[in-house]
């Protein structure tokens, strides 16, 4: 048992660090929930895939690098020491490609990912409907067989990144009459296809980082089914365990804000000696304790993936420790700034504090709220009745 | 990198676990509140011919010299059951102490001094020694001392061999308190004050290690009574407010335990972050297992309100252990002050 550095892992860092020290823009792209920041984004995504940094855990031939996992965790931590722009592809890097690689065929694999790794493509992702949120068996957007396709009709919602991307994945009801996750297909489709009607929602913030989209039989075909028409539960349950587990969230982007806060600290409550600087610096200790907890979980949990282990409801106790460590961080950095809490923006040199503190609120909720989740841990790793 | 027990870390942990359950700690350590140490002594005993006694007496001593992680497997299986007795005192921190003494008899401590402390040594390993420490302001007692054969006292004059005085209660039955007097000098206390804070690094993983173990030990019995216990025509673990609360205590523990690995190995290494590491690891831990007894006593209800029930036992100890070897406070300032030291980025 070690935590020694590998040497290709350290070697990877300082390309990976020199390489965002002299292409990070500057000064920050703007919203990524604007058409014209999303554009912005969407070049520097290409930028990244150009060094082949997009994706460095996919094979060469999809524009990764073949990097065991511990590399993917080091590119993280670089990427958010750095304060790199929101990953405008996220949905498609970290949900839709795990499914592919596990569930798709060749053909799809390689006309999706390099696309998607270039970020030419960016995906959406399509679970919730407005009557299947936490029961998201409850799904009734059906998907009516036709020549050669199928044709969608419903709605769904919640849709990250659905008013400006191309494409969306999610579930579809195939078989009339089929209850709960029985009958259930994994479809893609293009947002821009007829019979797509995509109405963006401002979220607290105001802007619309997600979407309702209706669908009025729109055209799918059988290419774009991922797996066996009415095996979608399985296949999708694969891509909900990355989404909680090891992808989605990486223990840089939270070692990172812990940092971000111990210098905040030190520059205010800490400076001024107060009893509540001491207060708040219990605080900002237990948000280090808690992102170097979840960073060495997931070092664990590599060495699991890496003897052939596989995560299952494992992912649930991770889902639920980095969303509270992220509301917990965020709620101490708005204590330390006090009135300056308030201002959006950029009023601190340690980041957009108020921005940081809305959007950690979501993760209790997205992916699964953590209730769901924690009926998971009970019910499968504590054999709790049902 | 290899963040993972091998395989031969977790058959010991597994041996021990085995020989606990099938030995009645709860008896031994009900026994030993009354000043009965016989049944909890046998335990030792046990556990010695196991090696679990000698894990940190250097091999030259007649112990395994064993790495820290293995003490770290040995003591959260001690806490998950919950053996009474100076564990971190005479296991993890006493034969540091005493491998200093012994082997710098040239540095000051007198010839005697090193022959006992070598002798000391070996009974230690053997299992035939149990020892305690004394170590204010950390520790301003010693622990146990009435059935330890050694009491050891450091109180930044001299290490000193100690006598036992008056007992004061413990919140925790089963462990047993004493003021202590010095007696005969062993060492000056600029020869061991080094190795001192060493073996408090040592005593304060210890610590982490059994409140993780004891937090473990009481989320099991929270799991089994709420499959069991009926209300409302169910098994009142099948209700969301229960099941949530478990959830939590397991989520705690889960994250908690990698804290404790990390700082094991830091440890052994002698890496910079060691006290930034065991802090760590001790909040953590410490945190984990006062939530554990929350929840364990609310998930048993009134029955868990009683010393009766067996989940007294770790109650009681992990309140009174979750406040020595340092407060959540100071260990949270250890971070803070390492953190300022070397930053607090994951590149560091």
């Amino acid at each position: 048992m070690n935590l020694d550095p590998d040497p290709r892992a350290e070697e990877f860092r300082a390309e990976v660090r020199a390489w965002l020290d002299t292409n990070l823009p500057d000064p920050p792209l703007p919203s990524v929930n604007t058409a014209a920041g999303f554009a912005a984004h969407r070049d520097w995504e290409r930028k990244l895939a150009g060094a082949r940094l997009a994706a460095v855990s996919w094979p060469r031939r999809y524009g990764g690098r073949d990097a065991p996992l511990a590399q993917w965790l080091v590119f993280e931590e670089e990427y958010y020491r750095a304060g790199g722009p929101v990953r405008v592809g996220q949905n498609g890097l970290f949900l839709l490609a795990p499914t592919l690689f596990a569930h798709g065929t060749d053909e799809q694999r390689d006309a999706i990912l390099p696309p998607m790794a270039t970020a030419e493509q960016v995906w959406a992702q399509a679970w919730s409907e407005p009557g299947a949120g936490s029961d998201l068996a409850a799904i009734r957007s059906a998907a009516v067989r036709t020549d050669g396709g199928w044709l969608l009709r419903g709605q769904k919602t919640w849709s990250s990144r659905a008013a400006f991307a191309d494409r969306a994945f999610g579930l579809f009801r195939s078989e009339p009459g089929a209850e709960r996750h029985r009958g259930l297909t994994y479809l893609m489709f293009d947002l821009r296809a007829p019979g797509v009607t995509v109405r963006p929602i401002a979220q607290l913030d105001g802007e619309p980082g997600f979407a309702e989209i209706f669908l009025d039989d729109v055209f799918v075909p059988d290419t774009d089914v991922i797996g066996a028409p009415g095996d979608g539960w399985r296949v999708a349950m694969s891509t909900a365990s990355h989404e909680r587990g090891l992808s989605l969230r990486s223990p840089g982007r939270f070692l990172a804000a812990a940092d971000r806060l111990f210098r905040l600290w030190q520059r205010t409550a800490a400076a001024s000696g107060s009893h509540s600087g001491s207060a708040l610096g219990e605080r900002v200790a237990d948000a280090w304790i808690g992102a170097r907890a979840y960073q060495l979980h997931t070092f664990g949990t590599v060495a699991v993936l890496a003897d052939g282990g596989t995560l299952g409801a494992e992912s649930s106790l991770g889902k639920v420790f980095w969303s509270q460590l992220d509301v917990s961080i965020c709620e101490t950095a708005l204590d330390l700034l006090g009135p300056r809490a308030e201002v959006l923006g950029r009023p601190v040199p340690d980041g957009d504090w108020a921005g940081s503190y809305l959007f950690s609120l979501a993760g209790p909720i997205y992916a699964g709220t953590n209730e769901i989740q924690r009926s998971v841990i009970a019910e499968r790793l504590l054999g709790l009745p049902r | 990198m290899r963040f993972a027990v091998t395989a031969e870390q977790r058959q010991f942990g597994a041996a021990l676990h085995g020989l606990l359950a099938d030995a009645d700690v709860a008896a031994a350590a009900r026994a030993w509140a009354t000043g009965d140490h016989e049944p909890g002594l046998a335990i030792w005993r046990e556990l010695a011919k196991l090696g679990v006694t000698a894990l940190t007496v250097p091999e030259s001593f007649g112990g395994l010299g064993a790495e820290p992680v293995d003490l770290v497997v040995a003591c959260e299986e001690l806490g998950h059951h919950p053996l009474p007795g100076p564990i971190a005192e005479s296991i993890a921190a006493v034969p540091h102490v005493l491998t200093t003494v012994a082997t710098a008899g040239s540095a000051g401590a007198t010839g005697s001094a090193a022959g006992l402390a070598a002798d000391w040594l070996a009974a230690l390993a053997s299992g035939d020694l149990v020892a305690t420490l004394a170590l204010p302001p950390l520790l301003p007692y010693a622990l146990d001392a009435d059935a330890a054969g050694l009491v050891l006292l450091a109180d930044g004059t001299a290490l000193w061999q100690a006598t036992p005085q008056a007992r004061l209660e413990s919140a925790d039955r089963a462990r047993r308190l004493f003021e202590v007097r010095p007696d005969q000098p062993l060492a000056p206390w600029a020869d061991t004050e080094p190795a001192l804070r060493q073996a408090a690094g040592y005593g304060t993983l210890a610590s982490a290690a059994l409140l993780l173990g004891a937090g473990r030990g009481l989320l099991e019995a929270s799991t089994g009574y709420a499959k069991t216990r009926e209300q409302f025509g169910r098994p009142v673990g099948a209700f969301q407010a229960v099941k949530h609360a478990l959830a939590d205590t397991a989520i705690g523990l889960e994250f908690a335990r990698p804290l404790l690995y990390a700082a094991a190995i830091a440890l052994g290494a002698g890496a910079t972050s060691t006290a930034r590491d065991i802090s760590a690891a001790r909040v953590a831990c410490a945190q984990a297992a006062r939530h554990a007894a929350r929840v364990a006593l609310q998930v048993h209800g009134a029955i868990g309100y009683t010393l009766e029930c067996d989940i007294s036992l770790w109650l009681a100890k992990i309140r009174s252990l979750s406040c020595t070897w340092g407060s959540q406070s100071e260990h949270r300032a250890v971070v803070l002050a390492a953190l300022g030291q070397d930053g607090a980025g994951p590149w560091n």
